[in-house]
């Protein structure tokens, strides 16, 4: 594997080497020694077109973990502002030496262009509204730590669909994986290019689902009139209390944050024991770990 | 290890032979640490794993004695990470009572260049703290590139460097055996 540009790029085999591989990484969270030397000398560029806290955060640490240089671009304040192209700045980084880009850009395949113009790995942290793997691999991997499988597992995806990487990339990897994905959501918010079970009905899918991954309800999309208002959204698609307890008793309730509370997710859901929200986070460092040691710590 | 078809194989000890100074290590572990009080065995896979279980029992059954049994995967220490595809991590596992201030002896089947026994030095380093680290090992092969012997060696056994020393274990390969394959040129 030279580049992580989409959950496609992963065969079953591939995914379940990344996850276990996360999974011997996380042990190093209870070690005296939170360090490994395994990418001393390397460089790792986050190189980042849009505001994201956590996944910067993410690949910084795990980055950093693995011991290798960290260089962080953000788009703000950068000669982008200046009016400089993405295959400039790219070349500027190939100069520094930069053996991993990671990168997020509100144009879909940016990554994937970025990819021909550099000579290091290029992980897409999201792009645009096509995809987001490493959010796809973190979030299969708390099923997995969770559930303790995935295949066979039904997992509703909930919410605006349409605009979301993050689900993009949830519906390959999940297949590949050998999961039931749901697509769930008003019918304006769904596309229709993706190949899996689709319901308008929350209420009906929420007894058999193992797992609903509610996604961020974008405040923006109201505008362009998606759907009529944020109360009937919350009504008919939100994942309430009383949603909630009719869940098998084994269920998880994720989200890939940031939450909107109240809009697509209530606090006592948010807070309740069923929520991996936090584990989402802490477990995105070790993937991104196994990501960055797949991808870096062999021959280039 | 993939071998040639053509090498010559011999065999340098049989299962019996392995028996026998898996027993003799076991004695002298717990001669040398004097009843291997606050002594912890670290099994460097794959086959210092067994190794280190059989030590664990053999000192059981000899003196009563449960020293704790540990793995230590060295892969993301290795200094040779870079030459060739990247490596499947395994776990490590550290006994509850951890390495600080504890004799832990490290087991492996073949020392070699030395490089693994320096790869895992610097995961126990990134563990804690031991009093001090011994070093077990089935076969000495010699041809050292660095500056590391072992405290406790089943079998020195000269080789050139063209030939390679194969350890089966009944757990990793189904029978105990220690082979030396020769150069194809030869």
């Amino acid at each position: 594997m030279k580049h992580l540009l989409s959950a496609t790029d992963l065969d079953a085999s591939t995914a379940t080497l990344v996850l276990d591989t996360a999974a011997e990484m996380a042990t190093l969270a209870g070690r005296e020694v939170k360090k490994l030397p395994t990418l001393r000398g390397r460089t790792v560029v986050n190189l980042f077109y849009e505001d994201s806290t956590r996944t910067r955060i993410s690949f910084e640490a795990a980055a950093k973990r693995l011991s290798a240089d960290v260089i962080n671009f953000s788009a703000k304040g950068s000669s982008v502002s200046k009016g400089e192209s993405l295959k400039d700045t790219a070349l500027t980084l190939q100069a520094m030496g930069a053996d991993a880009v990671v990168i997020r850009h509100p144009a879909s395949g940016a990554p994937h262009r970025l990819s021909t113009w550099v000579a290091g790995s290029v992980v897409n942290a999201g792009d645009g509204t096509h995809e987001h793997p490493t959010q796809a691999l973190l979030d299969a991997y708390t099923m997995r730590s969770r559930l303790g499988r995935l295949a066979g597992l039904s997992v509703a995806i909930v919410g605006d669909v349409l605009h979301s990487r993050v689900a993009r990339s949830n519906v390959h990897l999940l297949a590949t994986l050998g999961a039931k994905v749901t697509l769930v959501g008003p019918p304006t918010l769904i596309p229709p290019d993706l190949r899996t079970e689709v319901s308008y009905d929350l209420d009906a899918v929420l007894p058999d689902a193992d797992v609903v991954m509610m996604l961020r309800v974008q405040r923006e999309r109201m505008a362009a009139s998606y759907f009529p208002s944020a109360r009937e959204y919350a009504r008919r698609y939100g994942l309430d209390g009383p949603r909630m307890r009719r869940l098998p008793d084994h269920a998880i309730v994720m989200h890939p944050g940031p939450m909107n509370r109240g809009m697509e997710i209530a606090p006592e859901v948010a807070d309740s024991a069923r929520s991996t929200i936090v584990e989402q986070v802490a477990n995105g460092v070790s993937v991104r770990m196994a990501v960055l040691y797949l991808l870096l710590g062999g021959k280039s | 290890m993939a071998l040639p078809q053509a090498a010559l194989a011999k065999s340098i000890l049989s299962a019996d032979d392995v028996k026998r100074i898996v027993d003799r290590i076991a004695h002298q572990i717990l001669e040398k640490t004097q009843g291997a009080a606050d002594t912890v065995l670290f099994g460097i896979p794959t086959r210092g794993v067994p190794l280190a279980r059989r030590l664990a029992d053999r000192i059981r059954t000899f003196e009563g004695i449960d020293v704790p049994v540990g793995v230590l995967d060295i892969t993301l220490y290795r200094d040779d990470l870079r030459s060739q595809a990247p490596r499947a991590v395994g776990p490590t596992e550290v006994p509850p009572a951890g390495v600080d201030g504890r004799r832990v002896i490290l087991v492996d089947d073949v020392l070699f260049s030395g490089r693994t026994v320096r790869a895992a030095l610097d995961a126990l380093g990134d563990l804690g703290r031991p009093r001090s680290v011994q070093l077990a090992v089935l076969v000495d092969r010699g041809h050292r590139e660095l500056p590391i012997r072992a405290d406790y060696v089943g079998k020195n056994i000269p080789t050139a460097l063209s030939e390679s020393v194969k350890v089966a274990l009944e757990e990793t390969d189904g029978a105990d055996e220690v082979k030396l394959y020769g150069s194809s040129t030869l």
